[in-house]
C-alpha cells in the first residue's frame, strides 16, 4: 500500500493540518507557555470565534477569516477583563495552580452552554467561495479548505513571533515570563504586560475560530478535542517558545495523517498523545525546550 | 467527632440506607441516590491526591472508565458475582494509579495535569480499539435476576455505592488525619521543603494515587449493571471529570469533608434540575457555582463554615 | 333528527373535555435535550407535541387529554434509569416511549421490562437484539435484519450495475451505529461477491479526511461504504471531492446527509451519492398526512435551531406517537398486553406509510432507501423542500427514479 505519492500527499497535508493546529495553540503558547496560566478554556474561546465567524459569514456574507481578524480586539478586551478577574481572584493571592484550573474549566463550561442556549446544537458551517475545490501540483492535492487555514495559520505564527521579539511591548511579555521580579525592578508593571498577552492569546483565538469552521461544521463542544491537542503542541513545543510550537505542531498534523494513511486513523489519537506522554516521561521542558 | 463518633454516624448512615431500602419501594430515589454516591466517590478520590497534595488529575474518567471495563470484560469471560468485579476494578485502577504516581516523579504541577488528560484519551483509544469490551459501539450488560433480599436490583446497587462511599470517606478521613495527612499537606504547600525536611514525598505521593484509583476504579465497577450498555464515549464522560474536580473545589479541597458536602450539595441540585427544570441549565450551574466558589470562597463551604465557627469562638 | 345528533355529539364533546380535565392520560419520555443529540432530540420532541395538540384538539385519548411528562437526559447514558425509574413510580405515567438513539434507549431497557410497559422506540439500531422484549417497537423503518437490511439496498444496487463492481472499502466512525452499519456492510460483501480491499475505522473527532479518503483512493476500490456521524459526513464528503475520489459508487451509511443544513452547505458536491434515508419528499412516498404534518412541524421548527425542513427524524416521532394513540382507542384501555397486543396484530396507517412490527420489535420488512442526490444547486436550502433532489433508487418499491453510475468518471 506505501508508495511515494500517498507519501508525498500525507506529509503534505499533515503540514496543513499542523498549521491549524498552530493556530489553535499559539494563544496557549503566549497564555500557558509564557505566562503559566493553564487556560483550558481557550479551544472554548475559539469555539466562541468560530461562532462569530458563522454568524457575520451567514447573515451578511462576510468571509470568515476577515470576521475573524476584525473580531479581534472584542476578544483582547475579554481576555484583559477575564485576566483581570483571575489576577485579583487568585494570582495575588498565591492561588493559581489548582483554584486557577478549576476556574477556566467552570469558565469553559459557562462559554459552552451560553452557545447552547443561544444557537442551539445543531452543527453550523460557513460559505467560502475557496472552501471548495483543491489546488493539484503534481500528484499533490492542496484543498482550499486546509490550505486556505494553513496561510492564515503561518501568517498569524509569523506576526505573533515579530511582535514578542522586535517590539518593546514583546520582549517585556518575554521577560515577564522569565524573570517578574528583575521587571518590577526596573520600573514595568507586570501586571499590565501579563494582561495585555494574556489578551492577545484570546484575540487569536477569534481567529483560529475562524479557521476551525472553515475546515468543517461546528457545535458548541467540539472545543473539546482541542483541549488535549493544543497544550500537547505547547508542552512538545517547549513551552512558550513560539518557533518550537509551530514545529510541534506541523510534526503532530504529520504524524496524525502518516497514521491514519499508513496504518489506520482509528489508532492517530493514541499516537499524537502518546509521543506526549513519553516526552513528559523523559524529556519533560519539550521536544525543543530551553 | 473524635473517638467513636465517626464510626457510629458510619453505622448510623448503614442502618439508615437498610431501614430505606425496606420503607421505600421506590426505585426512583434509589437510582438517583446512587448517581449521587457515584460523585460522591469519585470526589472523594479526587481529593485525596488534588486536595490534599494539590497535584490535578484531570483523567479521573479515565479510571472510571477502566473500573467500568473492568467489570465488562470480566463478566464478558465468567459471571463474577458483583463484590468480585469490584475489588477487580480496584486493582487494576490502583496499579494505574501507581504508575501515575511515578509520573510524579519528573511532572510537577500542570505537566502533571497534562499528562492524565492524555492518558485519559490513549486509554479511550485502546478501549475503543477493543472488540472483547465491545470496541467503540459499546456493549450491553444484563442486569442479574438475583439480588439478594432485597427487592430489586436498583435498591442493592444503591446499598453496595453507599458502602463503598462510605468506605472511601473512612479511608480519605483517615489518610488526613493520619501522619501521613500531614506528610500530604507538606507535599501540598512546598514539595522540596517537604523532600529536604525527610518527608518522604515519593511513597506518600505514590500511596495517595494508588487510593484514588482504586476508589475511581471501585466506583466504576457497578456501572455496567446500573446503566445495562455501555460505550466508550459514555464512560469516558468529560462531565464525570469536570463533576470530580467541581465538587471538591465547591465543597472545599483542604478538609475531608470538603467533597462529601460538595458532591451531595451539587449532586442532589443536578438531579433536582435535572428532572424539574431539564435544560442546559444543569451544566451552566455547575459551572457557575464552580467559578463564583473559587473566586469568592476559595476555601468552599467546609471553608466557610469553619471561619464561621472560629469567629463565634 | 339531525339537530339532535348534533347537540348530543357536542353533548359528549363537552362530556369528554370535562373529564380530560380531570385526569389527563400522563406519556412519559426522556429525550436528548441537550448534548451531542440534542438537534435531533428536539426536532422529534417538536414532532411529538404537535402530536399531542392534534390528539388533544379531537378530544384526547379515551375522552382524556394527553400530557407529556419528560426530561433531559443531555445524551448521556447514565441520566436515562433514573429518569425512567422516576417516570414509572413516580409520575406514574401511563405510558412511556423512547429517547432518541441506541445509547439511549438500551439503558431505559430494563426498567421498562420490569414493569412490563409497551415502548415504542425511535432509532434505535438493534436495540432489542439483546434484550429480546417483546412489547419492544422500532419505528425505524431498518427491518428485521437492522444491521444487515441498513446496507443491503446499498451492495445490491452496486451488484445491478454493468459492468458489476468488483472491490469495496468499508470505512466507519469509532461508535455505535457507524460500527453497527460497517458490520452489515462487511457481511452483505461478502455475500454479493465483493472483494474487500480497505475496512478501516476511525476516531469521531478528526479533523481532516483527505489522507483517509487518499489511503481509499489507493487501494482502487469500485464502491466505497461510509459509515459516518455528522461533522465527519461533511468532511468525508468534502475529502472526497478534494481528492477526486474514483469510485463508481459513494455513499451509504452516512448520518447528517438528511439534514437540511448541511444539504445546503454541501450542494453541488452531494451530486450522485447514494446514501439511506427513511423519507424523502418523492412522489412515491408521498404519503397521507405527511404533508400536513410537515407543514407544521416547519412552522414550529423555525428559530428553535433544528432542522427546518425535517424529514428525516420529526415524521417518525409523530409516527411511533400516532400508533401508540391508535392503540389506545382501538383497545380502549391502557392496559399494556392489549396495547402490545394491538402494536403486534395490526397494519399501522401512520404519516411514514403502513408499518407493520415483526417478531423482534423491527419492521417486519425493511424499508431503509437509497436515495441519490441530482442535480444539487449550490446554496439554495428551498430545493431540498420539493421532489427531485433526492431521488429514490432502491427498493423498486418506492422507486422513483434510476441510479446513474458511476458516481464520478
Amino acid at each position: 500500500m506505501f508508495s511515494a505519492d500517498l507519501f508525498a500527499n500525507a506529509v503534505v497535508s499533515g503540514l496543513l493540518l499542523g498549521g491549524f493546529y498552530a493556530a489553535v495553540a499559539i494563544g496557549l503558547a503566549i497564555v500557558f507557555g509564557q505566562l503559566d496560566i493553564v487556560n483550558i478554556a481557550h479551544p472554548a474561546f475559539i469555539i466562541a470565534g468560530s461562532y462569530t465567524a458563522y454568524i457575520f459569514n451567514s447573515t451578511f456574507g462576510f468571509d470568515p477569516v476577515l470576521v475573524g481578524v476584525a473580531a479581534m480586539p472584542v476578544f483582547f478586551a475579554v481576555g484583559v477583563a477575564i485576566y483581570r478577574i483571575y489576577y485579583a481572584a487568585f494570582e495575588r493571592t498565591g492561588q493559581e495552580s489548582l483554584s486557577g484550573l478549576a476556574f477556566f474549566f467552570g469558565l469553559m463550561f459557562i462559554i459552552e452552554v451560553s452557545l447552547i442556549l443561544v444557537y442551539g446544537v445543531d452543527y453550523r458551517l460557513v460559505s467560502a467561495g475557496y472552501a471548495t475545490g483543491a489546488l493539484s501540483i503534481g500528484f499533490v492535492d492542496l484543498p482550499g479548505r486546509m490550505l486556505v487555514p494553513f496561510l492564515v495559520a503561518l501568517a498569524l505564527t509569523g506576526l505573533i513571533w515579530l511582535y514578542l521579539s522586535r517590539t518593546f511591548m514583546g520582549r517585556a511579555i518575554q521577560a515577564v515570563a522569565q524573570d517578574r521580579g528583575a521587571l518590577q525592578l526596573m520600573g514595568a508593571d507586570p501586571i499590565r504586560i501579563k494582561q495585555w498577552a494574556f489578551g492577545i492569546g484570546i484575540a487569536t483565538a477569534a481567529v483560529a475560530g475562524a479557521l476551525l469552521i472553515i475546515i468543517g461544521p461546528v457545535e458548541p463542544s467540539v472545543g473539546r478535542q482541542y483541549i488535549g491537542r493544543a497544550f500537547a503542541i505547547v508542552v512538545l513545543g517547549g513551552m512558550g517558545s513560539i518557533q518550537g510550537m509551530l514545529i510541534a505542531a506541523l510534526l503532530l498534523g504529520v504524524v496524525e495523517n502518516m497514521v491514519a494513511t499508513f496504518y489506520g486513523p482509528s489508532w492517530a489519537p493514541a499516537v499524537s498523545f502518546g509521543i506526549l506522554l513519553l516526552t513528559l516521561a523523559f524529556r519533560p521542558a519539550g521536544l525543543f525546550g530551553r | 467527632m473524635r473517638g467513636w463518633g465517626f464510626p457510629a454516624a458510619c453505622a448510623a448512615v448503614v442502618v439508615a440506607g437498610l431501614a430505606f431500602t425496606e420503607l421505600a419501594d421506590n426505585p426512583y430515589y434509589f437510582n438517583a441516590a446512587y448517581v449521587i454516591l457515584q460523585a460522591l466517590i469519585m470526589a472523594v478520590a479526587w481529593n485525596i491526591l488534588g486536595g490534599f497534595t494539590g497535584y490535578v488529575n484531570f483523567g479521573s474518567a479515565a479510571f472510571f472508565a477502566v473500573g467500568a471495563y473492568t467489570s465488562i470484560a470480566l463478566l464478558k469471560a465468567a459471571a463474577v458475582p458483583l463484590p468480585l468485579l469490584i475489588l477487580a476494578a480496584a486493582l487494576v485502577c490502583g496499579l494505574i494509579g501507581l504508575g501515575v504516581g511515578y509520573l510524579t516523579l519528573r511532572l510537577k504541577g500542570v505537566y502533571f495535569a497534562i499528562a492524565t488528560l492524555a492518558m485519559g484519551i490513549v486509554l479511550e483509544t485502546l478501549i475503543n480499539n477493543w472488540s472483547y469490551v465491545g470496541g467503540a459501539k459499546g456493549t450491553a450488560i444484563l442486569t442479574p435476576d438475583k439480588h439478594l433480599w432485597f427487592d430489586s436490583y436498583s435498591e442493592m446497587l444503591f446499598m453496595v455505592m453507599l458502602l463503598l462511599a462510605l468506605g472511601s470517606v473512612a479511608v480519605s478521613r483517615t489518610l488526613s488525619s493520619s501522619r501521613l495527612g500531614r506528610g500530604l499537606a507538606a507535599i501540598r504547600d512546598d514539595e522540596v521543603a517537604a523532600e529536604c525536611s525527610g518527608v518522604p514525598t515519593l511513597r506518600l505521593k505514590l500511596v495517595s494515587t494508588t487510593v484514588m484509583g482504586a476508589m475511581m476504579g471501585a466506583a466504576g465497577a457497578p456501572y455496567p449493571y446500573f446503566v445495562s450498555y455501555v460505550d466508550p464515549l459514555s464512560a469516558f464522560n468529560l462531565f464525570i471529570a469536570v463533576n470530580s474536580i467541581a465538587m471538591p473545589m465547591i465543597g472545599g479541597t483542604a478538609h475531608w469533608a470538603g467533597p462529601v458536602v460538595g458532591a451531595l450539595l451539587v449532586g442532589s441540585a443536578q438531579e433536582v434540575i435535572t428532572v424539574t427544570i431539564s435544560s442546559e441549565l444543569n451544566v451552566l450551574l455547575v459551572g457557575i457555582m464552580l467559578v463564583l466558589f473559587i473566586t469568592l470562597a476559595p476555601q468552599g463551604i467546609v471553608g466557610l463554615v469553619r471561619k464561621h465557627w472560629k469567629k463565634r469562638a | 333528527m339531525k339537530l339532535v345528533r348534533v347537540s348530543i355529539a357536542l353533548a359528549t364533546a363537552a362530556f369528554a373535555g370535562l373529564a380530560g380535565a380531570a385526569e389527563p392520560i400522563k406519556i412519559g419520555f426522556s429525550m436528548a435535550l441537550t448534548g451531542a443529540l440534542a438537534g435531533a432530540g428536539k426536532g422529534a420532541l417538536i414532532a411529538m407535541e404537535i402530536w399531542r395538540d392534534d390528539v388533544n384538539k379531537k378530544g384526547g385519548l379515551l375522552g382524556r387529554q394527553v400530557e407529556f411528562v419528560y426530561y433531559d437526559d443531555a445524551t448521556q447514558p447514565a441520566k436515562v434509569p433514573p429518569i425512567y425509574t422516576k417516570l414509572l413510580n413516580v409520575d406514574k405515567v401511563d405510558l412511556v416511549v423512547s429517547s432518541y438513539g441506541t445509547n439511549e434507549i438500551v439503558p431505559a431497557m430494563p426498567i421498562v421490562m420490569r414493569s412490563k410497559m409497551v415502548f415504542p422506540s425511535l432509532f434505535g439500531l438493534a436495540a432489542n437484539e439483546e434484550f429480546k422484549y417483546d412489547r419492544y417497537f422500532q419505528i425505524m423503518p431498518a427491518g428485521p435484519e437492522p444491521k444487515l437490511d441498513w446496507s443491503r439496498g446499498f451492495f445490491e444496487l452496486a451488484a445491478q450495475q454493468k459492468p458489476k463492481p468488483q472491490t469495496v472499502a468499508i470505512v466507519a466512525a469509532d461508535a455505535e451505529f457507524a460500527l453497527n452499519a460497517a458490520a452489515g456492510a462487511r457481511e452483505n460483501a461478502k455475500k454479493m461477491g465483493f472483494k474487500i480491499v480497505y475496512d478501516k475505522t476511525y476516531p469521531p473527532a478528526t479533523t481532516d479526511f483527505t489522507p483517509i479518503v487518499r489511503a481509499i483512493q489507493a487501494t482502487g476500490p469500485d464502491i466505497v461504504y461510509v459509515g459516518s456521524y455528522p461533522p465527519d459526513s461533511v468532511g468525508m464528503v468534502k475529502a472526497a471531492n478534494e481528492v477526486g475520489l474514483k469510485a463508481k459508487m459513494f455513499g451509504g451509511g452516512m448520518v447528517g446527509l438528511q439534514f437540511a443544513a448541511i444539504q445546503k452547505n454541501l450542494g453541488p458536491l452531494l451530486n450522485n451519492v447514494v446514501n439511506y434515508d427513511f423519507w424523502v419528499p418523492e412522489p412515491t412516498l408521498n404519503f397521507p398526512g405527511v404533508k400536513e404534518f410537515l407543514a407544521k412541524y416547519q412552522e414550529a421548527a423555525k428559530g428553535k435551531g433544528v432542522d427546518p425542513l425535517g424529514h428525516y427524524l420529526p415524521p417518525f416521532a409523530y409516527a411511533y406517537m400516532q400508533i401508540l394513540g391508535d392503540a389506545v382507542q382501538a383497545t380502549k384501555s391502557l392496559d399494556q398486553a392489549k396495547i402490545a397486543d394491538y402494536f403486534r396484530k395490526n397494519t399501522h396507517d401512520t404519516v411514514v406509510g403502513k408499518v407493520q412490527f415483526g417478531k423482534n420489535g423491527e419492521w417486519a420488512t425493511s424499508r431503509v432507501l437509497m436515495v441519490q442526490f441530482r442535480d444539487v444547486q449550490p446554496d439554495n436550502l428551498e430545493q431540498f423542500a420539493g421532489p427531485g433532489k433526492r431521488v429514490v433508487v432502491y427498493p423498486k418499491a418506492w422507486k422513483s427514479g434510476d441510479p446513474v453510475f458511476p458516481y464520478k468518471q
